[in-house]
């Protein structure tokens, strides 16, 4: 598969792990963003094969991870009504709210659909107009132009019966957070490529200039990664900050313009609370006033439920690289994929659950 | 004038099932006659008793039984028909029986389309005569419209183990290779494509097919396989977890052997689920000293319809890390093969 298989070939990663071990001096903490790197990392065992000096740090870049608990119970809140169709992403089914997640919810009678983009959610209210449908739109930067589309043609359209419970992050606020921290340990970054397939990677430049950080877009297979990490160390040992792109097949600096467009029109920048991290300033996007017919928070009142966390769970410090998964106390103990006490244990992307999957043991 | 006593409903007037179809008066005969027979036709069926009457040849007698309930009903590459049948078939055929006698019971919803039941059937009766089984006894009920989905259908099916054959999961011994007789995750993808709310194109079909003829082949030659099992729910994750569980040995595979379709594996990342997870039901796992997998996988060779079957040794049983199963990757670092959670859920970005 072009555009595929040469980012897979193992001669080509062997050859960059070399360079990397040939260019490293000294030890360098390096953060990925994207849950989706992480889980690359751990899937194909680069962490394994990196030399000793170099350590990886996994970044809040997981949407299901992040978002807070509020949302979830809403969620749940909402999907428990009888005229209301909840459609969802496959990974947000399993995500413990207080007291159940979705899957359970669906068991006791919920219709709750998984869906693949939040516009086949739209077409799911046009086909049941007797029923109110409601898209949990959660995401990063990359789920938010199509999110903001769905909203735009329900609009259009006048489908009146479709909104959106919105909780959609966005990256550059989060790394702002993680490098003003007193505790700060990252030196360099792996931004998100399908982050910056929509947004670009100009929104970083300032951030590398203020923190004097290497920031590089990076994409998902091995020998991305790799080659992200390689540009990160390359730029540390010699002293140099900046954005530089190693996802250049699909990522430019002006990112997707007609995206960028659609997501303005529907959202705006608004405080957001993070799942385990608290809240960060605009940092996240909420919808306008005009399309507040669609907003499910305000349809169906659910703004006022404001749960609490398990005190046991420390994902928030997972989530801002202070500690691995398995310094958690209760990682693989109280906390399991079977019965998670946070999100990331949950996630197809998040730290804790690809820490379990394919690392605990082996 | 002379008055006509019969019960006033006319033949096949319907053309969706009712409740009668099920309540055991004239409108399920109807359905056994126009429907069931034509299609099993078998001597022992025909006689309408309660029960089936067959003589088995001496020997271990397997015994089996498998509930299916599938969302389509009907996907590409096949239907739940085909499936129910090849599915019991297989679970028979890994157990190193001769498979020979099924049961067939149906639950039927009201409303549910006579020319969709009767496709059904049919492919049912083709997957039978494919696999050289016959269909001699079966049930039908008819719930209420909203009380199931469309159709369910439950076969159990009778074979005679092989003499001399003894395949266990509790059976495997480290040095044995670990053979898979084709592509990995076909039918679980194919179905899952096909859903509503997950709609994209693909050309992925379905493997449903019964195993037993090339299970038959592979134990002519090589009596002395150890384990084999059908990768159905849980995919080879599951089947090899169990194996390396049951028998407390490692499995170790090799990532880069590993047959997985080009397309099935692009909608797997797509959707974020790893196709060792996902259902196949067409497809044998055997466990073999290594001497003779080159034996086995020529065999499965030989059998498979497709120009690209994939069929391949993809691993080995070892002493180390009893009840795990580890992937070496293409780049050479390990990670460990988990016992799928559940349900498949796709992802988000």
């Amino acid at each position: 598969m072009k555009y595929l298989d040469e980012y897979r070939d193992p001669d080509i990663a062997r050859n960059i792990l070399k360079e990397i071990e040939d260019f490293v001096t000294r030890s360098w903490t390096i953060m990925e963003i994207c849950g989706g790197q992480t889980h690359s990392i751990i899937r194909n065992g680069i962490d394994q094969l990196l030399p000793d000096q170099i350590q990886l740090i996994h970044g809040p870049g997981c949407p299901v991870c992040v978002t807070p608990l509020e949302t979830l119970d809403r969620a749940l809140s909402i999907a428990s009504r009888p005229e209301v169709i909840l459609a969802s992403f496959g990974d947000m089914l399993r995500v413990p709210g207080s007291y159940r997640d979705l899957l359970k919810a669906r068991s006791e009678g919920a219709d709750v659909r998984v869906v693949f983009s939040s516009l086949e959610a739209l077409k799911i209210a046009q086909d049941n107009p007797q029923k109110e449908v409601v898209f949990l739109a959660v995401g990063f930067e990359t789920t938010a132009p199509g999110n903001a589309m769905a909203i735009k043609q329900a609009a259009k359209k006048g489908v009146g019966n479709f909104s959106e419970l919105v909780s959609q992050f966005m990256v550059p606020p989060a790394m702002r957070a993680i490098l003003s921290s007193e505790k700060r340990i990252v030196q360099g970054f792996l931004a998100a490529g399908h982050v910056c397939t929509v947004m670009g990677y100009e929104e970083y430049e300032p951030i590398a200039e203020e923190f004097h950080v290497p920031v590089v877009p990076t994409g998902f297979e091995p020998v991305d990664i790799l080659s992200g990490i390689l540009r990160v160390v390359k730029m540390l040992e010699s002293g140099e900050h900046g954005v530089v792109n190693e996802y250049s097949r699909v990522v430019s600096r002006g990112g997707n313009p007609e995206a960028r467009k659609t997501v303005n029109e529907v959202f705006e920048v608004s405080d957001k609370q993070w799942r385990g991290i608290g809240i960060i300033p605009k940092s996240s996007l909420k919808l306008r006033e005009e399309f507040s017919a669609f907003d499910a928070e305000k349809k169906f009142d659910v703004a006022h439920i404001q749960p609490e966390e398990s005190p046991l769970c420390r994902s928030g410090e997972v989530l801002q690289g202070m500690i691995k998964p398995d310094a958690c106390p209760a990682f693989s103990r109280e906390c399991t994929p079977l019965n998670p006490l946070g999100a990331p244990m949950v996630s197809g992307e998040g730290a804790c659950a690809a820490y379990y999957k394919y690392h605990k043991r082996a | 004038m002379s008055i006509e006593l019969r019960c006033p409903v006319p033949l096949l007037k319907h053309e969706t099932i009712q409740m009668a179809h099920g309540a055991g008066g004239r409108l399920s005969r109807e359905l056994t006659q126009k429907i069931f027979l034509p299609h099993f036709n078998n001597s022992c069926l025909a006689s309408l008793d309660d029960q089936a009457k067959f003589v088995l040849e001496e020997g271990t007698v397997a015994f089996t039984t498998d509930t299916f309930v599938v969302s389509p009903l009907f996907f590409p590459g096949g239907d739940i028909g085909d499936l129910a049948v090849n599915g019991t078939v297989n679970d028979l055929a890994v157990g190193g029986a001769t498979p020979f006698y099924l049961s067939a019971g149906f639950v039927l919803e009201e409303g549910f389309a006579l020319t969709d039941l009767e496709k059904i059937v049919k492919s049912m009766a083709d997957a039978a005569s494919k696999a050289g089984v016959q269909i001699v006894t079966g049930d039908t009920k008819v719930v209420q419209k909203g009380q199931c989905d469309g159709i369910f259908i439950n076969t159990s099916g009778i074979g005679v183990v092989r003499k001399g054959i003894a395949v266990s999961c509790l059976n495997l011994r480290p040095g044995d290779s670990i053979i898979v007789s084709g592509t990995l995750g076909d039918h679980g993808m194919a179905v899952m494509t096909a859903r509503e709310g997950l709609s994209f194109q693909s050309d992925i079909t379905s493997d449903t097919a019964s195993l037993n003829v090339m299970i038959s082949a592979i134990l002519d030659e090589v009596p002395e396989v150890h384990a084999m099992r059908d990768p159905t729910r849980g995919g080879l994750s599951a089947t090899l977890n169990e194996f390396a569980s049951a028998s407390q040995v490692g499995i170790v595979l090799d990532e880069a052997v590993l047959p997985v379709r080009p397309d099935v594996l692009g909608a797997c990342e797509l959707l974020g689920i790893d196709p060792l997870n996902v259902a196949n039901e067409g497809k044998v796992v055997v466990a073999a000293p290594a001497g003779c997998a080159k034996t086995v996988l020529r065999i499965m060779q030989e059998h498979s319809d497709a120009a690209e079957h994939g069929a391949a040794i993809i691993g080995e049983v070892v002493e180390d890390h009893p009840g795990m199963v580890i992937i070496r990757t293409v780049l050479g670092s390990r990670r460990i093969l988990e016992m799928p959670l559940g349900e498949q859920l796709p992802r988000i970005c």
